[in-house]
């Protein structure tokens, strides 16, 4: 008796450790950030760090300035939530109260394999389709720009946006939109004055959720972005928070390498907010 | 009778859900159409049963292939009881709803952390700080991490489903906690295991960020020991490497062709497994 007593606790111990290990993780990651980002913003300064328009990590003076990879990333995202979300959220609402169930099928097949596709398959067919066609339309030397950064990464969170606004609106109680029919309401005045509202946390978490990915990608956008440390403009070569830190990693050292492992801390401070942000409309959607 | 402002605003909509949906559509087919035809002439078993070759000047993906299937079951391997684990002790061990809300946030971050970050830390730890170096055991670490809250989710899931009436029986029968779970609850998880298997190797299939530093890019033919201490690109990777680098277009979309196949072959599981479980349980 007393063995098995020993066991069931050794057992509980275990998995108590399992399930702390999320926590740790986040720990571990957070620490390692901040123990690894912190020194070369010391060194150089927070507010020249933040707010210095020049990046020039090569040069024989290094400047590292990381406002032009800022809003390259808070540009790139917003284009990317402006083309991407009213396109998601209007397939959504069609393929969650109109469509037929055939039609539905396919498109909830449709849009699972575009969140299946690698980035670097979008990363690549933007080098080759996007690219150059933004060259030829708008008649600019490089096509490879943050317009096509933005385009890609519009592409890449419509099926987060599509479904994550889907399930919001299949949730809205039937009786609702029963009783704004029954007063005269046409089905698509139904669904775009009381659906929509009536999802509108979950919707809200959509785009959350779209711009967290947006921000965090970086393969793809390393390929049609140019990579360039610009301030960011539409024609422009530019370089994100991410591919800042993606496109230098291999071969920096000494005050370099700490200066992208602070880029990266930016970064995941702008993350948590986002988080942060999503599970407050998640909460809301749930209550 | 419908005023005129109202007509138009319907048909306004009616056109907007239209063009949308249908431009979601159009992308989706546009995309694949264009891999498969730019991709598949580049097939042929040659490039999939060599590895590249400065002599001939050719290339072949094998070793790319190998790395990818190399890094799928060790990080399967690493990730499944330790997200099976914390799914068993949020749902049968934890009673403070404080832990339980602490680690459910934790994941959910886990989840929102772009790939990137996971790549810088694990590099700093795994290759660096536990004398790993860039490996494939390294990037198989990294990807644990990373998948460790999808494994968790889908098992806490499917646990939820286990009637407690079950348990119940099982204590009552007397036997210990340890017990009831091997025996009662671990069964009952199988199909949330699985759903979770499956969407943790689309995930790791079309990672490449976190394995840039990590697993590095080489294409070494290894054995899976020898694969698993050395640097190895998978095939995310190494489409980055060849399309980026060195411009061989041609590999690259080989490689896309195949991420694709598979990808769908992926999704089409998921859905034949989450059908399959859902009519089981119906009994």
């Amino acid at each position: 008796m007393k063995k098995n007593q020993a066991l069931e606790r050794i057992v509980h111990g275990i998995f108590l450790i399992l399930g702390l290990l999320t926590v740790g993780s986040v720990l571990l990651i957070t620490v390692y950030l901040v123990v690894s980002g912190i020194p070369a913003i010391k060194e150089i300064g927070l507010f020249d760090f933040l707010f210095g328009t020049e990046w020039a990590s090569t040069a024989e003076t290094p400047k590292y300035g990381i406002l032009p990879f800022i809003l390259t990333s808070v540009y790139g995202t917003a284009g990317a939530i402006l083309v991407g979300v009213p396109i998601g959220f209007l397939s959504a609402v069609y393929l969650s109260k109109i469509a037929k169930p055939k039609v539905k099928t396919f498109m909830e097949g449709a849009v699972s394999l575009l969140a299946g596709i690698p980035s670097v398959v979008y990363g690549l067919v933007g080098m080759l389709v996007l690219v150059p066609g933004i060259r030829t339309l708008f008649d600019v030397p490089d096509g490879a720009s943050l317009l096509a950064a933005i385009i890609v990464l519009a592409i890449m969170i419509l099926p987060s946006i599509i479904k994550v606004s889907m399930t919001a609106l299949d949730a809205v109680p039937k009786e609702y939109e029963d009783a704004s029919l029954a007063l005269g309401a046409t089905p698509i005045e139904t669904y775009f004055r009381v659906s929509v509202p009536a999802a509108k946390s979950g919707i809200a978490a959509a785009v959350v959720l779209g711009v967290g990915r947006a921000i965090g990608e970086a393969m793809a956008v390393m390929m049609v972005s140019g990579n360039a440390a610009n301030m960011p403009s539409l024609f422009e070569s530019v370089r994100f928070l991410t591919t800042a830190v993606a496109s230098e990693m291999s071969y920096s050292s000494g005050l370099q390498q700490q200066a992208l492992f602070s880029i990266a801390l930016v970064l995941f401070l702008f993350i948590m907010l986002i988080n942060a942000t999503l599970n407050f409309f998640l909460k809301k959607e749930k209550d | 009778m419908l005023s005129k402002k109202r007509k138009l605003y319907i048909a306004a909509l009616k056109a907007a859900m239209y063009i949308s949906t249908g431009l979601t559509a159009a992308l989706v087919i546009f995309i694949a159409v264009y891999v498969f035809i730019k991709g598949i002439p580049n097939i042929s078993w040659e490039l999939l049963s060599t590895k590249p070759s400065y002599i001939s000047g050719k290339i072949g993906i094998l070793p790319d292939i190998l790395n990818t299937l190399y890094i799928v079951l060790m990080t399967l391997i690493i990730v499944l009881p330790l997200g099976v684990g914390a799914a068993i002790y949020l749902t049968e061990y934890a009673k403070n709803k404080r832990i339980v809300a602490v680690i459910e946030y934790a994941a959910e971050t886990l989840s929102g952390i772009p790939s990137i970050i996971y790549g810088l830390v694990g590099m700093l730890f795994f290759c660096q700080f536990l004398g790993f170096k860039t490996s494939l055991l390294a990037g198989a670490l990294t990807l644990a991490i990373m998948n460790l809250p999808t494994i968790m989710r889908t098992t806490q899931e499917s646990l939820k489903t286990v009637p407690q009436s079950y348990r119940d029986g099982a204590f009552g029968l007397g036997a210990g906690k340890w017990r009831v779970i091997r025996t009662v609850v671990l069964p009952g998880c199988v199909d949330g295991v699985i759903t979770g298997c499956i969407l943790s190797v689309g995930r790791i299939l079309g990672e490449s960020a976190a394995l840039l530093f990590t697993a590095g890019f080489a294409h070494a033919l290894n054995g899976i020991a020898e694969g698993l201490s050395s640097p190895g690109a998978t095939l995310t990777v190494a489409l980055y490497v060849y399309a980026k680098e060195q411009g061989e277009f041609g590999i690259a979309f080989a490689i896309a062709a195949i991420l694709m196949v598979l990808t769908m072959l992926i999704n089409l599981s998921a859905a034949l497994v989450s059908r399959y479980f859902a009519k089981k349980r119906k009994f």
